[in-house]
């Protein structure tokens, strides 16, 4: 069973998908959850503490907005442990503020620089794009297993 | 400074969204509540929302999914059913998230086919899924001469 990072990391689709076929999806729930559950002091919304932006220097420089760190420390880790990603390309619900694009390039790029199995693609339009997308992901996963 | 107490800590949740012409999250609510044990069930105007112990929620979901294989879809949620900060009764308008939601359900009817049509395809078919298309960018020889002919 590997660990597969998916972008956009909210997605319902891949992360079904993934779980579906006997994988594990790393998506953004499972780093929120981790800090809405984790006891301390009461840092609304998300439970990022100032500690956050700190770790999230590890993946980008002190300059670079503390909204990027901040989000960096919940997605960084899980790239780091990744050992494979999925990336859907026209996602419009990626669309987000500055801090969020600059941070979605920022994981397309950690991604890549990993060279870890990385399948990019699309999202389907029609009946046998979809055909097409499911056996995709599902051959891409399969590889992934006979890999491991 | 105040205290933070995780409500439901060592739980999951997990969203179970159900787009069906056979099911509704209704009847997928009444087959959830015959078979959990323990779990915390929600039911939603797309499905249902369960929480509890890892293995109990997926030996739930597991069985739910039996009743509609390729309708039932399941996703990972971080914060517990009634959350204060993402629950819409206290914030008022959609829920931060809905519109992503809003946005993939309306092309899970393609993956719905595509699961459906999945056992007919040879084991070995390599799928050829829309693919994003190579970016177009500026050549750097082109960008020169046009910085010289502005210059000039």
């Amino acid at each position: 069973m590997a660990k597969v990072f998916i972008y956009p990391a909210t997605s319902l689709i891949l992360s079904d998908l993934v779980a579906r076929f006997g994988h594990t999806p790393l998506s953004a729930a499972i780093a929120i959850r981790e800090h809405v559950q984790t006891a301390g002091l009461e840092s609304p919304p998300l439970q990022i503490t100032p500690e956050d932006p700190k770790k999230g220097l590890k993946y980008a420089a002190v300059e670079v907005p503390s909204g990027v760190r901040g989000r960096m420390s919940l997605y960084g880790p899980m790239i780091d442990s990744a050992d494979a990603a999925i990336i859907i390309h026209d996602a419009d619900l990626a669309f987000g503020c500055m801090g969020c694009a600059r941070t979605n390039e920022l994981i397309q790029f950690l991604l890549k620089k990993r060279k870890i199995p990385i399948l990019e693609l699309n999202y389907p339009r029609t009946d046998s794009e979809g055909e097409e997308f499911v056996a995709a992901i599902k051959h891409f996963l399969d590889g992934l297993e006979k890999s491991a | 400074m105040t205290e933070y107490r995780p409500r439901y800590a060592g739980t999951v949740t997990k969203y179970v969204f159900i787009e069906s012409p056979d099911l509704t999250p209704s009847d997928l609510a009444i087959r959830a509540y015959e078979i959990s044990e323990g779990v915390m069930i929600k039911e939603t105007c797309f499905g249902l929302q369960i929480t509890g112990k890892e293995d109990e929620v997926n030996k739930v979901i597991e069985e739910l999914r039996k009743s509609d294989p390729s309708h039932i879809f399941v996703k990972d949620r971080g914060f517990p059913p009634g959350d204060r900060r993402r629950c819409r009764a206290n914030l008022g308008g959609a829920r931060p998230g809905f519109f992503g939601h809003e946005c993939e359900i309306g092309l899970v009817r393609f993956v719905t086919h595509g699961l459906e049509a999945l056992p007919d395809r040879p084991a070995e078919a390599v799928g050829h899924p829309p693919c994003p298309a190579p970016e177009k960018r500026l050549d750097l020889y082109k960008l020169k001469k046009i910085i010289e002919k502005e210059e000039s």
